[in-house]
């Protein structure tokens, strides 16, 4: 089961570095899973590229996340989950944003379904789409101040609290 | 949960709010429809509701902590999500979980997709205006309530799945209750197909309303039922088994009429095979054997070992007040919940708290086909629309 992963994730990885070989800056495989990273500039094309091939076929994104490693730089990373029907494969594309530049392109013209989870990245994580045809908040309200799951937001938030329950946060300055 | 960008009413159109109280919305899902006479023109759905922010909760306990948590998402799929983050979690482990609980897993998560499809279905009926079909599915899910409590003392939060096996010993008695539960289910689906199926006022509120094409469902990223009946099986335990489904035998229900009919038409049919899988479960589970996997430090060790062993008694200390660490690293695992793909990402970054944990919630994901399935209909479709999409909003929102 491990090998036949491998081996396909050889193979995936081999072809996109035979179309474009900037596009895969690393490959990481754990538990079976191979998660390529690509390059910010090159994730648009690259994911449409895994969606048009004939041979790697992932025409379903399932789920677009985010992970902050706050005080680590690039901080963000945004995750894309594919899926290839016909051939029952899954990828996880990955790119890596520095906090102080946390913009991507939208993969919203590639998968009309990306629009929702990028919505949600950018309510909960301030990543920037550009591109994205309506990037509003989505589950918080509008007039929300930061991003609440990003590692340097408090899970109590920053309302005043008795200081006797938790410790008192300071909002940062940023 | 935003202020909707009201579509401004022309003289021709005018805009309607739809809930976040209205009682087709199955929670607080906020619709803003531009109407041109009774023809939707344009749907904005509005979310947010209830969020409560379960990932950021969830980052700040430790990893068997959080379970509670799952449950509290999909209400009317628990087990199904204390499932897919059990095992995500042993994913990011490398832990095996013994046969006899991925039997147990798999029978009980069957027994919830039955109990999910049940108040679909009568919520969905009453949406449409039958009322007695309500009654009924209302009279078996209470049926499959008991079994939960009888297993987890619980009827919904059960938090029955636990990292590496499961929370308690099958009770005694388990199975002479869903023994009389599979007895007693088949003919009972048959008398909802009866009151239903051929009805001519079901099929003139359901049939040609809100198509979907394969192709735009595909693109839309939706999956599960809503997705089967636009004629593509995309099935997680076919395509991607997981807890042994490769071990049991049974069909994937599709149709291709893609439409509202053809979504109640898949989800009945899944009922049948969900009772063909909890009886192949039922045969399957052996009446001795562990139901957790043997790994000291992350998996609780049994009771009776705690009063004699010093180890096990360290390590029962240890999980509950530092919790254990796995390996910096990320998992994804997606699994099929009544609703569709419900996914569930971890990462870790070596310590005892998950770094990040996140839901692929298949009801928000589906809601998104909404202004496609609506618009273009009548305003009374808006509900049999939003009824076959089956949201959660529990879920939705997170």
């Amino acid at each position: 089961m491990s090998e036949n992963t491998s081996q396909n994730a050889n193979f995936v990885v081999e072809h996109l570095r035979a179309w474009n070989g900037r596009a895969v800056a690393e490959v990481i495989e754990f538990r079976g899973e191979t998660t390529i990273v690509v390059p910010r500039e090159l994730l648009r094309e690259t994911a449409a590229r895994c969606r048009e091939d004939q041979e790697l076929q992932y025409n379903l994104l399932t789920d677009a996340t985010c992970v902050d490693r706050y005080p680590m730089e690039p901080r963000f990373e945004v995750n894309y989950h594919l899926v290839s029907i016909p051939r029952r494969d899954r990828l996880r594309l990955k790119t890596k944003l520095s906090g102080s530049d946390p913009v991507v392109d939208t993969l919203a013209p590639v998968w009309p379904g990306a629009g929702w989870l990028e919505r949600e990245i950018f309510d909960l994580f301030g990543i920037q789409f550009t591109g994205h045809p309506d990037l509003r908040r989505i589950l918080l309200p509008d007039d929300w101040e930061g991003h609440p799951l990003r590692r340097d937001y408090p899970t109590q938030g920053f309302r005043d609290v008795p200081s006797t329950y938790i410790p008192a946060f300071r909002k940062p300055t940023v | 949960m935003t202020t909707v960008e009201t579509p401004i009413g022309t003289a021709k159109t005018m805009v309607l709010n739809m809930g976040p109280q209205h009682p087709s919305t199955h929670g607080v899902l906020r619709i803003a429809l531009e109407l041109d006479g009774e023809t939707v023109v344009k749907a904005v759905p509005d979310l947010g509701y209830l969020h409560t922010g379960i990932e950021k909760s969830c980052e700040d306990k430790t990893y068997s902590q959080a379970i509670t948590l799952t449950d509290r998402m999909d209400y009317l799929n628990p087990l199904g999500n204390n499932l897919v983050y059990c095992l995500a979690v042993e994913k990011l482990l490398g832990l095996e979980v013994p046969k006899r609980a991925q039997y147990v897993r798999v029978m009980l998560v069957e027994l919830q997709r039955i109990s999910s499809h049940l108040v679909w279905l009568g919520t969905h009926a009453i949406d449409l205006g039958a009322m007695s079909v309500f009654l009924y599915c209302f009279r078996e899910r209470e049926e499959i309530l008991k079994i939960f409590e009888l297993f987890a003392g619980q009827r919904m939060m059960t938090s029955y799945f636990r990292i590496g096996g499961l929370a308690l010993e099958p009770p005694a008695g388990w199975r002479a209750a869903i023994d009389k539960f599979l007895k007693m289910m088949p003919s009972r689906v048959d008398d909802y197909e009866t009151l239903l199926t051929k009805n001519r006022i079901w099929m003139g509120r359901t049939q040609g309303i809100g198509y979907i094409s394969t192709e735009d469902a595909v693109a839309l990223s939706m999956t599960g039922p809503t997705l089967r009946a636009s004629g593509l099986a995309y099935d997680n335990r076919k395509l991607f088994p997981y807890s042994s489904y490769e071990e049991f035998e049974f069909d994937v229900p599709t149709r291709t009429d893609s439409d509202c009919f053809g979504r109640y038409m898949v989800r009945v049919a899944e009922m049948r095979e969900s009772l063909k899988i909890v009886r192949q479960a039922f045969d399957k589970i052996a009446d001795q054997g562990p139901i957790r996997s043997e790994a000291p430090g992350i998996v609780p060790p049994a009771r009776e070992k705690m009063k004699t062993e010093m180890e096990a008694l360290i390590y029962h200390f240890k999980i509950f007040t530092e919790g254990f660490a796995p390996p910096p690293g990320e998992a994804f695992v997606a699994v099929e919940s009544p609703r569709g793909e419900l996914g569930c990402f971890v990462a870790s970054d070596g310590s005892a708290k998950p770094l990040r944990v996140h839901f692929r919630s298949p009801s928000f994901i589906n809601l998104q086909a909404l202004p496609k399935l609506t618009e273009g209909q009548l305003i009374s479709d808006v509900v049999a629309c939003i009824g076959t999409i089956d949201i959660v909003l529990g879920e939705v929102d997170r």
